[in-house]
């Protein structure tokens, strides 16, 4: 067996460490098990109390192509994608020789010692690991050995760092959903790795893990499309219907894994859910509204090709006046673009989606917590308002994990909407027409198929048409009709989630924000607040915005716009809505595949503020 | 299913479902009508429509339960035309039966009719109506069927035949896709062809598709007055008029007809899932609609000898529905309250607890 060569070590034994508070970058190949090995680690730091969070950047590919996994721990809560890499873990020998440049001075790379080491760099230490010999001496199954081989570098690291071994078998046991041998097989090279480790590595004093109370307690990890999975299924859905797409696929898989648990009818055995996978997105968008015309709660989930077909049904559905729900996991477009990267890319396109004069309602989830919630809070958006309501999760969000509040139960009522009964048809003989705003607000009432009273039954179209629903081209009618679906976008404004605030007293920049930029935005201002530069932030939940933000805007000197794309959609709506503050807006939009980070935010601020824009 | 030859004369099949001037459900055959139409005079689509009017009247359906879903085309406006009481839906050009899924999993109790035309279904929208037969949605798909598009002046649809003429697009050199093989292949479970100018055999295939528990495909040729009504087509009358050959004669019993058994030589009955049964009357005893392989062969032969051969051509009461595949509760989801409507708080907490 090879010794491993401790160089140079850096950081000198007395040196202070840096506890819970640095960046691990495991570099693997995709298909080789690595996606095991990085979601143990991330649960065992989580269950030790430490905040973290894991960004998994994987190719789209099934075997062979490089794949990252970026574990960040953060002492002071910190939740957002860290730029600086402080330990390097390289299992690829495709990529190693970029992978250990990437460690910042000062940090570790920690390599399979089977793979070349081309340079070696001055100011890191290397550790390279006997990975073949290790899974040889294990004595594996032979099919078993490549998926284990990544239990090697979370041995090396939990016995250099001080990862709990308990954590880790613990973790193990759920990610294998109790069972033990599958387990037990990964934790024996665990334990071989940590044996190894501490006779020819021993602890590293630069970087300590350590366990901590006050954070993660009461918490759970979970993925953002496992949390809407779960939402839509506690809000009442009746059918889910999708094809696949990167990075929705899982959503839907979700709503099937949980469907038998969480919603199975205890009286008769039998299913209150169907799920659907269709043969292409026109399909699926085709019977949530089908679904939804006949009174179902039904849902698709997709990312931005699919609700590129899906196009002219959300102009249906906009003005037949159905409710639908499409969840859009956004990644990154154009085209086919970076399928396995996330984007904020969707947001112009859903707002605006189908020919003609349509706007949609949009809401945008920061965290899984919130996930779960519009996963009623959408179905009855869609209800009320009788119309498609899209929920705008990203690849982030949507796919890595993330530390949440538990999700709250919810008893309330499900909020149907203006729905006439036949008892109700009985005593208005004469007087109703489906499209007939009797309130004021632009919401007219709706029957559903099936309704037993001779006249429930109206004529749903996407052609022209009258109150009543007959066909007409009448100019009055086709302008009466769109003035009452403007006056329903106004009744809108006033129902979805409102934007969260967070002001300081005195500040005068503003930050407006959406969705999963919601923790690099956090980390940002409290570096910024830091330099003595602090910020008020309004975390935009839906559209179309209500006239909070207006206030926001009018109280601040300047307002950043910032989102995960590259036109600066949001800015692009706000000036449009807002156009006697638009030159207030600055739109600050970065587009590389990545989620955004504090670095990248706090740089763009003091850019702006050297060009004395503030 | 089960299929037996029985005994009877068409008299008395006649005399027992003689219609009244109002039927079971106490109405008369005007509460079955829609809106006037507004398509061209002599169309086929209106006689198919009136098709409909009369198999609902008579067998007595509650409107109220019935829905109408259509795509885009001149077939696809006639549901506003029949069952004023019925839901109906227009939708969008080939999408018809995404629309119909959605609607038939929302509430399985209802009954569904969906109209498409060859445009509608053979062109823009095969793929869906592949894929709503090989569910075996429980949906009666009618297809009226005439070789062209209608509504945008004349273009040749994928069921023209070859070598066709028309005004505007000359000469079809492309072969026709053909309805009835299209849903066979898909594994269709009901397959029926008929033609708009026969409205004996029409409703009576009408009455066994509502009586039918899957998908039933039903391609009726309809001739365009407008743009294809001419001898070289067969989409037109007189071509169907001189061509059309009847596999039997088909009479519909209803499950609450009482059924008098007679001499009669040569009938085969196929009850229905929901009571009804059809009967055949064979004109061609080779062909045994239970017999899939004999039903390619008929298309087949039809398409090689260039004849309208109509009548049931597959049925297999066999194979489960979708609604049935997914094992929902008897109770339509739309009708279900609430509290079944979400996990119970323990079921919830219990999932929280793998994540925490």
């Amino acid at each position: 067996m090879s010794v491993a060569v401790r160089e140079a070590p850096i950081v000198k034994p007395d040196a202070p460490a840096a506890v819970n508070d640095f960046a691990i970058n495991v570099a693997t190949a995709n298909g080789s098990g690595s996606q095991t090995s990085n979601g143990v680690l991330l649960r065992a730091l989580f269950k030790m109390g430490i905040p973290i969070n894991g960004k998994n950047l994987f190719p789209s590919n099934i075997q062979g192509l490089p794949t990252w996994y970026i574990i960040r721990l953060s002492k002071d809560g910190f939740l957002a994608r860290r730029e600086m890499t402080d330990i390097q873990i390289c299992m690829n020998g495709r990529t190693v020789a970029e992978d250990m440049e990437r460690a910042a001075p000062g940090g570790i790379v920690i390599y399979d010692d089977s793979l070349p080491v081309a340079n070696r760099r001055k100011d890191v230490t290397y550790y390279g690991m006997p990975v073949k010999d290790l899974v040889k001496e294990a004595k594996l199954p032979h099919a078993l050995r490549d998926y284990v081989a990544n239990m090697v570098y979370v041995g090396v690291l939990a016995e250099l760092l001080g990862i709990e071994p308990e954590e880790i078998e613990a973790a193990l046991l759920h990610h294998f959903e109790g069972k033990e041998k599958a387990a037990g097989l990964n934790m024996e090279m665990v334990e071989r790795a940590i044996g190894w480790a501490s006779a020819h590595v021993g602890q590293h004093h630069g970087y300590r893990v350590e366990r901590i109370t006050g954070f993660n307690e009461g918490k759970i990890l979970v993925d953002g499309n496992t949390a809407a999975a779960l939402g839509a299924l506690a809000g009442g859905l009746s059918l889910a219907s999708w094809y696949p797409i990167t990075p929705s696929s899982s959503m839907a898989e979700s709503v099937e894994k949980y469907a038998s648990t969480l919603r199975t009818d205890p009286d008769t055995g039998k299913a209150t859910v169907a799920v659907i996978q269709a043969e292409d997105e026109l399909a699926a968008i085709g019977m949530v509204v089908g679904a939804g015309w006949t009174g179902a709660r039904a849902m698709t989930c997709t990312s931005g090709p699919g609700i590129s077909l899906m196009s002219e049904f959300a102009g249906l559905a906009y003005f037949a006046e159905v409710p639908a729900v499409i969840w859009d996991i956004q990644r990154m477009g154009p085209s086919t673009g970076l399928p396995t990267r996330t984007s904020q890319g969707d947001i112009l396109a859903a707002y605006y989606l189908g020919h003609g004069d349509t706007r949609h309602v949009v809401l945008f989830p920061a965290n899984p917590a919130e996930c779960f919630d519009f996963g009623r809070i959408a179905f009855d958006l869609a209800e009320e308002l009788q119309t498609l309501v899209f929920v705008l999760s990203d690849l982030d969000l949507g796919m890595n994990a993330h530390i949440s509040e538990p999700f709250a139960y919810s008893d309330a009522p499900f909020k149907r909407g203006k729905v006439l009964s036949a008892e109700d048809l009985e005593e208005r003989q004469g007087s109703w027409g489906r499209y007939m705003d009797v309130d004021g607000d632009g919401i007219a009432y709706r029957t559903l198929p099936g309704t037993r009273h001779n006249m429930a039954a109206y004529f749903t179209r996407g052609t022209g048409h009258n109150e009543y629903g007959y066909y007409s081209e009448r100019p009055e009618d086709w302008e009466q009709n769109l003035e009452r679906l403007k006056r329903k976008f106004e009744t809108a404004r006033q129902l979805v989630p409102r934007p969260v605030l967070d002001e300081v007293e005195g500040a005068q920049v503003g930050i407006i924000s959406l969705g999963s930029n919601h923790n690099g935005v956090e980390e940002a201002r409290a570096r910024l607040e830091a330099t003595g530069l602090a910020t008020n932030y309004l975390r935009l939940r839906a559209l179309p915005i209500d006239e909070s933000v207006r206030d926001f805007i009018e109280r601040n000197r300047i307002v950043f716009v910032i989102e995960a794309n590259s036109d600066g959609q949001l800015h692009n709506i706000l000036t449009t809505e807002e156009p006697a503050q638009a030159l207030k807006l600055v739109s600050m939009a970065k587009c590389d595949g990545l989620p955004l980070s504090a670095r990248y935010i706090v740089g763009e601020v003091e850019k702006a503020v050297e060009e004395a824009l503030i | 299913m089960s299929t037996r030859t029985r005994t009877r004369t068409e008299a008395a099949a006649r005399r027992a479902a003689r219609p009244a001037k109002t039927n079971r459900i106490g109405l008369e055959k005007t509460a079955y009508r829609g809106r006037p139409s507004t398509l061209c005079k002599g169309c086929g689509h209106d006689s198919i429509s009136q098709r409909i009017v009369n198999a609902a009247w008579e067998m007595g359906l509650d409107q109220t339960q019935v829905v109408k879903l259509s795509g885009i085309g001149c077939s696809s406006k006639t549901p506003a035309y029949y069952l004023g009481w019925s839901h109906g839906f227009n939708s969008l050009h080939g999408r018809m039966p995404s629309v119909a899924t959605g609607a038939i999993i929302a509430n399985a109790s209802l009954e569904v009719i969906g109209v498409s035309g060859d445009g509608d279904t053979a062109s823009i929208g095969i793929g869906q109506f592949k894929h709503a037969v090989r569910r075996n949605l429980p949906l009666i798909y009618i297809v009226e069927n005439n070789g062209v598009y209608g509504l945008t002046k004349g273009q040749f649809s994928a069921t023209a035949d070859e070598g066709q003429f028309l005004k505007y697009q000359g000469v079809n050199d492309l072969p026709p896709l053909d309805i009835c093989m299209e849903a066979l292949t898909a594994n269709a479970t009901f397959v029926a062809r008929s033609f708009a100018g026969d409205p004996k055999q029409l409703e009576a295939l009408l009455k066994a598709a509502f009586n039918h528990r899957g998908i039933a495909v039903l391609d009726i040729v309809s001739p365009c007055v407008t743009f294809n009504n001419h001898d070289t087509s067969t989409k037109s009358y007189g071509f169907g008029r001189a061509n059309e050959i009847k596999l039997h004669d088909l009479n519909f019993v209803p499950e609450f007809e009482e059924i008098e058994i007679e001499d009669y030589e040569d009938e085969l009955e196929v009850e229905l899932h929901d009571g009804g049964s059809i009967i055949l009357k064979k004109i061609d005893p080779d062909h045994d609609p239970t017999d899939r392989t004999a039903a390619y062969n008929v298309i087949q032969q039809s398409l090689d000898e260039q004849k309208l051969i109509t009548g049931l051509l597959y049925i297999n009461e066999g194979e489960p529905t979708l609604t049935e595949l997914l094992n929902l509760t008897d109770t339509p989801l739309t009708h279900l309250p609430d509290e079944k409507l979400r996990p119970s708080r323990e079921a919830l907490e219990g999932v929280m607890a793998t994540l925490a």
